[in-house]
Parts: C-alpha cells; sequence; structure tokens
C-alpha cells in the first residue's frame, strides 16, 4: 500500500543498519556500555517486535520500552470507576476495545459484560453520540483515555454535544498527557536512558517544540519518529549522530506527519475542553505523576461523567504484582518477570503490559519464539 | 493506542460537519475531517492522504516529504562500497 509498503521494504532496512552500524559501536565505545534508546510510545515498541528489528540492530543499541500505552498505564482504580458506571442499569458504557480486558481490583470490563452490563466497544468517541440520540431513556458514558492524539477527538466530541445540548451523554475521561510523564522518568535516578524516540502521532498534534526540555534541561537528544520499520531505523541513525557529535536536540524523522507547531484545530480544541496538565493523574506501574492529567475543564463539567454520577476520587493505585513497575522503567525485560507466560499471559493478563498489543509483556510473548529462533541462527 | 493509518481522502459527504470517506486499500469508511481545515478548505482535501486514529483524521500526510525520506536511504545505498 501506498505510504506504507516502501517504509516496510527490506533491502534499505538493511542498508540503514549497515549505515548506523559503526556510529553505534563508537557510541558504546565513548560510553563503555551499550547506547540505552528509550522507545517512548508502545506503537514503535510492537513494530520493533513485529518486525525483528532488536535482533536485526547492533548489539550495542538496547531498548528501554517506555510508558506510552495508554493502556498500560492505566491504574486499577480507574477501571473499577468504569467498571461501577457499566454495571449501572440505566447506563450504556462505551469504550475502545483496547481497555475492554485491563483488571480492575477484581474484575475487568469484559467480565462485567459477561455478566450481563452493556458494555459496547466502539471505533470512534463520534459513534457514542449517535447511541446517545438512538437511546434516549439511558446515559451513554465514553470511556475516553489516551495521549495527545486521543483527546482532540474526545474533545469535539464533547464540543458538539455541548453544542447540541446533549442530556444523556457524557466522558469518563483519563487522558493523560506524555511531557509530564518524560520529566518524570527523567528525574528518577535509576533509569538510565541516553536518548529517546519520541511518538509520532503524539506529536503531529503537539509539534516539535513541545519536547525542547527533554534537550534543554535533561540534555537528552529526541528523534520524533514514524512508525514502520524503516522510519525507526532511521530515528536510530539521526539519534547515533547526535549522540557521536555530542549534541542533544529534538529532531523529526516523521516530516511527511509532523509538523514543527503541531496541529492547530487539534491544540485548540483539547485546550478549549481540557484543562492541560492541571493535575496530578495515577499512573498504573509508575504511581502519581505531577501535572499529567488532563481533567475535562470547568466550561464542559456538565459532560463529565465522574461529576455526573458523584463517583469517588481515586488518587491512590492498588498494588499489583509489583514487577510491572519494574518492566515500566526498563529495569527488567518482561521475560525475566517471575509470572510472564505462567500466571499472565494475554488471554489471562495480571498486568496491563499483557493486556495491549502495544505492551512490552504482550509483545514479547507474541513474538518471542522468533527472537529465540534468531538468536539460536 | 496511538496507532494512525495513512488514508486517501475520496470525498466530502457532510460539509457542515466536516465528514469524508477515507479509502485504504479497498476499504472505506466515514471520518471527520475537522481537525484538518486549518491546513486546508474542505474541498482541497479531496486526493489528499490522512492520518486517521479513532475516526478522526489527525493530520496531512505530505507526500513529497515521504519521497525525500526514502531518497535519503537510497542515497545510504548508493554509497555503499560493493560487496
Amino acid at each position: 500500500m501506498k505510504l506504507i509498503d516502501p517504509f516496510r521494504d527490506p533491502e534499505p532496512i538493511k542498508s540503514a543498519i549497515r549505515h548506523l552500524q559503526p556510529k553505534a559501536i563508537s557510541c558504546a565505545d565513548q560510553l563503555g556500555r551499550p547506547v540505552q534508546i528509550m522507545e517512548v510510545c508502545g506503537g514503535h515498541t510492537h513494530t520493533l517486535f513485529k518486525f525483528g528489528l532488536p535482533e536485526l540492530l547492533p548489539k550495542q543499541i538496547e531498548f528501554v520500552h517506555g510508558p506510552g500505552c495508554p493502556v498500560c498505564v492505566l491504574p486499577r482504580a480507574v477501571i473499577d470507576q468504569a467498571i461501577a458506571l457499566a454495571t449501572r442499569a440505566d447506563v450504556i458504557f462505551t469504550t475502545f476495545g483496547d481497555a475492554l480486558r485491563v483488571p480492575g481490583s477484581e474484575h475487568s470490563l469484559q467480565a462485567v459484560r459477561a455478566q450481563g452490563a452493556d458494555v459496547r466497544v466502539l471505533y470512534s468517541p463520534a459513534d457514542a453520540l449517535v447511541l446517545a440520540q438512538q437511546n434516549p431513556s439511558k446515559q451513554v458514558v465514553f470511556f475516553a483515555i489516551g495521549f495527545e492524539t486521543t483527546m482532540p477527538s474526545t474533545a469535539l466530541v464533547i464540543q458538539q454535544a455541548a453544542k447540541q445540548g446533549f442530556e444523556n451523554f457524557s466522558v469518563l475521561s483519563h487522558h493523560i498527557t506524555i511531557m509530564p510523564t518524560l520529566r518524570a522518568l527523567l528525574d528518577r535516578d535509576d533509569v538510565l536512558i541516553d536518548g529517546f524516540i519520541g511518538p509520532g502521532h503524539v506529536s503531529a498534534i503537539i509539534g516539535e517544540q513541545a519536547y525542547r526540555d527533554i534537550a534543554d534541561h535533561y540534555q537528552k537528544p529526541l528523534v520524533i519518529s514514524g512508525f514502520e520499520p524503516l522510519d525507526i531505523v532511521q530515528s536510530i541513525d539521526m539519534l547515533l549522530t547526535q549522540l557521536v557529535e555530542q549534541r542533544c536536540d529534538i529532531e523529526n524523522q516523521y516530516t511527511r506527519v509532523v509538523k514543527s507547531k503541531g496541529n492547530q484545530a487539534a491544540l485548540n480544541a483539547m485546550y478549549d475542553v481540557f484543562a492541560i496538565d492541571s493535575e496530578d493523574a495515577l499512573w498504573r506501574g509508575l504511581g502519581q505523576i505531577k501535572d499529567s492529567g488532563a481533567p475535562i475543564s470547568n466550561a464542559y463539567a456538565h459532560f463529565d461523567a465522574a461529576k455526573r454520577f458523584a463517583l469517588p476520587v481515586q488518587n491512590q493505585e492498588i498494588d499489583c504484582s509489583g514487577y510491572c513497575d519494574q518492566v515500566m522503567i526498563g529495569k527488567l525485560k518482561p521475560s525475566q518477570c517471575p509470572h510472564f507466560g505462567k500466571s499472565c499471559s494475554p488471554q489471562q493478563p495480571m498486568g496491563a503490559l499483557m493486556v495491549s498489543t502495544e505492551g512490552a509483556c504482550s509483545a514479547y510473548y507474541r513474538y518471542r519464539p522468533l527472537m529465540e529462533n534468531s538468536e539460536v541462527v | 493506542m496511538c496507532l494512525g493509518i495513512p488514508t486517501q481522502i475520496i470525498e466530502i459527504t457532510n460539509a457542515d460537519s466536516a465528514l469524508a470517506v477515507v479509502e485504504l486499500g479497498g476499504v472505506r469508511r466515514e471520518v471527520n475531517v475537522a481537525l484538518l481545515v486549518e491546513e486546508l478548505p474542505l474541498d482541497q482535501l479531496i486526493g489528499q492522504w490522512a492520518i486517521v486514529h479513532a475516526g478522526f483524521a489527525i493530520g496531512l500526510v505530505d507526500e513529497d516529504e515521504a519521497q525525500q525520506t526514502l531518497a535519503t536511504i537510497s542515497d545510504w545505498e548508493r554509497e555503499e562500497p560493493a560487496s
């Protein structure tokens, strides 16, 4: 397919890997250890494993799988809130499919659906408004999760609901933003990262300059990357070039989609509907992250399901297995977790990293046989 | 979760609500293109490629930039010593 296939062609990918090899060796020599690159976005984690890139790339490059999978960082407490709404007789609860199997403290949305709760999977938040129109006697709640990529869509739907005066539509919002998260990671002293592969579609909304702090304050290079294997390999080349030249800049490999200033129409909608970076948010595995939450603003409070249904505030994460957080900050490889592939699998996930196909554990589980084969060869 | 797919805009189906039909690999569906109209007016969107995420087009794809990215890698291939 146009705009996809040329970026998956094996020959240019191999050539680009040969091109970056001397830089990887030189960087690792300078550092006295392998180069640690964090791919922030779960979509990049998925591409890495799907195309077997860690095995094709020089062994001097190691990946730290970042926290950028909104499903993987959904706290149990928020799933419990979702379940409290979904099990009300007067509610049609709507969600993206990704969130269905994430375990709460006792159940998942999928489990309560099996017991009769009206939980529906939507492709787009706009479909929730259609449902609200078709079911005037029900309250339709949309479970809004995701980073800046998804926030403008939720914002447009809430604006439309306000304009048309919907009384039976509201949003349970757990949107989170990327920059406070990266800051929180870089402020920890137990995370070793030499450079970042930046999230392509978040950046299509927020632009390049939003990341300035990473280079200016934290002195780390970041390259915004597309999602095809050739994009990722070229982004790694650009990161290594910066490291060899001892530079820290924000660079953009994904120029075909990401504009320097982002998408202004999307930013306007987001800032109208959400109070961006205005409160601490709870992340599974990482705890409270300062300013990473984006609650629905006062002007649109009427559409905030947490207020409409007077849900108790959730600011305490319920402890899970204790290993997910170590995988999330790159201290443990997924396969080093004692639950991996035993008590925790994609069929029966204990932790959210095993739920989403973008989660590091799920990607390891799915593609591990391939990796083990390539190690033998 | 932030998955976005490059699709081609085929026709505008509802100008008031900024709805358009997009196509990828023979599959068509209606999406919201309101987030693109600051870049291009609705009637000029037809034929353009856009990244679609959760039923909303979130950005246009610049085909010239795509070609330039591929050309950079081709240059690397040409520079390689013949084996």
